[in-house]
């Protein structure tokens, strides 16, 4: 197992150089001056070659590169132009609030699809059956962006119950300590701000979560479906156990691994989609920043979130084929 | 023994009275699926000669008018600008459609080849694709697509170029697999016996045989391609804001969301509405073209 990883880990540097590279090139040949975009249009030549020369642009392209990936391995992304902070430390404070979205995003998938999922596949055509099939269709063709939009419509505008921008209100959370907003008004025991940032989560994580919702309630459901024709499944019930037990039991735990994958797979898209549900929520998390920070031509921003989100998706799926293991005593490395 | 027999033939008999009640569900699917998907290719094709307005004419006497109802001159309503918003989402569906079969076809097309390459040839050929593959797969979907936005500018050939970069993937991963198989059948022995060069052999029995499947991928590659487009564009990053689409559409409406409804309704409902008749559409085909794919299918 731990020589697997560490074989699996070897292999991924290679692709997360090219990708580095992929990025880098793309991101500074992209069209757009980022001294022109942060100084203005009137900037003297003068200020513009200096700014130029502080953010190491007036050199090759290559020569940058190359500092680039040295930096980057001691885990330095260079300083951001609009911030004028570490790329780092603008990441690390933004991240939290993604990480707590997504967390959010899953919990709300998960919780609703996998009983969905094993409800519809242990009585396949009935009507349990028929609206988890419908709910799952709609929820993997539901355009995250226009769920959220909608959401906002009905009940924050219509019904008016709850908040539609940022992440809590103002005054009412402690001092910040972790950047997890939730998890800090837990510690600190303050039961207002934790109601106030649930209350502030909900429709963005729905939103966001809604695709994922669809695809595990429609992968729990067909893998079920397969498994409930496995011999051991009939040796369990022959064997005069309760229906009940032989789903939840014998069939749920074998019919979960490709559930595993999934939720894996759709990390990916679940940060693709944040940028997009962020930004309609104004929710200050990295995936609004990596907008603001494309729209301002800010290089190492860009380029540093870019590969935190790469990086993850990664470290994701090698954590997914780990799990593999824990799930299925019968998977060795 | 006789437990056993009893057993099976009770689950066999269980199977046979399943299928009857699939199959009109299977044929439900196809159908509203179908109907959809048709009637999208149609309106998308025929859009010009239907929608009441030019997409583009601002009316300013006429801002923000709420729905009229059909037959009133502007029965969707209209935008902040005086835009009739239903020929604006007509004008839409011409973009979701050319962006989708454009990215499926191109897509296909770069995937098949070099999956079946891939699995062919086995050896160097097949370690620097599935590297690329490697490579392309570790982007988060949406990441990649915005990066080469960035680097291509707004532009709907741009967009196209930059959704075909991730989606020819699955076709390869899938399309490599069977071609490993396929590639050990003996009429592809008894074809390289006859003399057939490794490109007839290719072209003439392998792909054939990959269609099917093929299908199936690109089916569900084309409710993502509109998904893909719409997000690049609500996000600024997509077509040009003077070509309509369901996605800038949407972008403009999010300042008026509290006042005016049915701005952000009318474009999402077309997107959501046709992803779901393409989904639906790929469900069926999948049901009866290649049940295999069942599992995999869940993400393309």
């Amino acid at each position: 197992m731990v020589s697997y990883l560490v074989h699996r880990l070897a292999g991924t540097l290679p692709v997360l150089l090219l990708i580095s590279f992929l990025v880098f090139s793309l991101i500074h040949a992209a069209p757009g001056d980022p001294t022109l975009l942060l100084l203005g249009e009137e900037t003297n030549a003068a200020d513009i070659a200096r700014a130029k020369e502080r953010w190491g642009l007036d050199q090759p392209l290559y020569v940058q590169y190359l500092k680039f990936v040295r930096a980057a391995a001691a885990g330095d992304f260079g300083k951001s132009f609009k911030y004028a902070e570490p790329v780092i430390n603008v990441i690390k404070s933004r991240l939290p609030a993604t990480i707590e979205l997504a967390v959010f995003a899953i919990i709300i998938a998960s919780l609703l699809a996998i009983p969905l999922g094993v409800w519809a596949g242990a009585k396949p055509n009935s009507w349990i059956d028929n609206l988890g099939t419908t709910f799952g269709l709609f929820g993997i063709s539901m355009p995250s962006f226009w769920l959220a939009i909608m959401l906002i419509l009905l009940l924050a505008g219509v019904l008016n119950v709850l908040p539609t921008s940022g992440r809590s209100t103002y005054g009412v959370a402690g001092p910040e300590q972790t950047g997890f907003y939730l998890f800090d008004s837990i510690m600190q025991k303050n039961w207002a701000a934790v109601w106030d940032g649930l209350t502030h989560i909900f429709l963005p994580a729905l939103a966001l979560g809604m695709n994922m919702l669809g695809i595990l309630m429609r992968v729990t459901r067909s893998s079920i479906l397969e498994v409930m024709n496995e011999d051991y499944v009939q040796t369990a019930r022959a064997k005069g156990l309760q229906e009940k037990n032989v789903v939840w039991r014998h069939v749920t735990s074998n019919a979960l691994i490709p559930v595993i994958t999934v939720v894996g797979l759709e990390l990916g898209t679940l940060l693709s989609g944040s940028i997009i549900v962020e930004t309609v929520f104004a929710w200050p998390g990295s995936g609004s920043l990596l907008i603001t920070a494309l729209n301002a031509r800010d290089y190492p921003l860009v380029t540093g979130i870019v590969m935190t989100y790469t990086l993850a998706f990664v470290a994701i799926n090698l954590i997914i084929d780990g799990l593999y293991a824990v799930v299925d005593p019968r998977i060795r490395y | 023994m006789v437990f056993m027999q009893s057993l099976t033939l009770e689950s066999a008999t269980e199977k046979s009275v399943v299928w009857p009640r699939l199959l009109p569900r299977l044929h439900v699917k196809a159908f509203t699926g179908g109907v959809i998907v048709l009637l999208f290719i149609i309106i998308g094709i025929i859009g010009p000669s239907i929608a009441p307005f030019d997409p583009n004419k601002q009316e300013l006497t006429a801002m923000m008018k709420a729905p009229a109802g059909i037959g009133a001159p502007h029965s969707l309503g209209t935008d902040n600008l005086g835009r009739d918003i239903l020929s604006r989402v007509i004008y839409g569906s011409r973009v979701s459609l050319l962006v989708a079969f454009a990215v499926v076809f191109v897509s296909g097309f770069i995937g098949i080849a070099l999956g079946a390459i891939s699995g062919f040839f086995g050896g160097k050929v097949d370690f620097l694709i599935q590297k690329l593959v490697e490579v392309v797969w570790a982007f988060p979907p949406l990441l990649l697509g915005i990066t080469i936005m960035a680097f291509l500018g707004q532009g709907l050939f741009n967009l196209i170029l930059a959704l075909v970069a991730q989606r020819w993937i699955p076709y390869c991963r899938v399309v490599r697999g069977q071609t490993l198989s396929l590639r050990n059948r003996d009429f592809v022995t008894a074809a390289q016996c006859l003399g057939a060069s490794n490109r007839q052999i290719i072209t003439r029995h392998i792909i054939p045989n990959l269609i099917q499947t093929s299908l199936v991928i690109g089916t569900f590659a084309m409710a993502s391609s509109i998904i893909a487009e719409a997000s690049l564009s609500f996000l600024g990053v997509g077509v040009p804001p003077e070509i309509p689409t369901w996605g800038t559409m949407l972008a403009d409406a999010r300042i008026y969301i509290s006042t005016a409804w049915w701005l952000p309704l009318f474009p999402g409902l077309c997107i959501f509405v046709t992803v779901l008749g393409i989904n639906l559409l790929g469900d069926a085909l999948r049901d009866i073209l290649d049940p295999r794919l069942k599992r995999s299918g869940a993400k393309i």
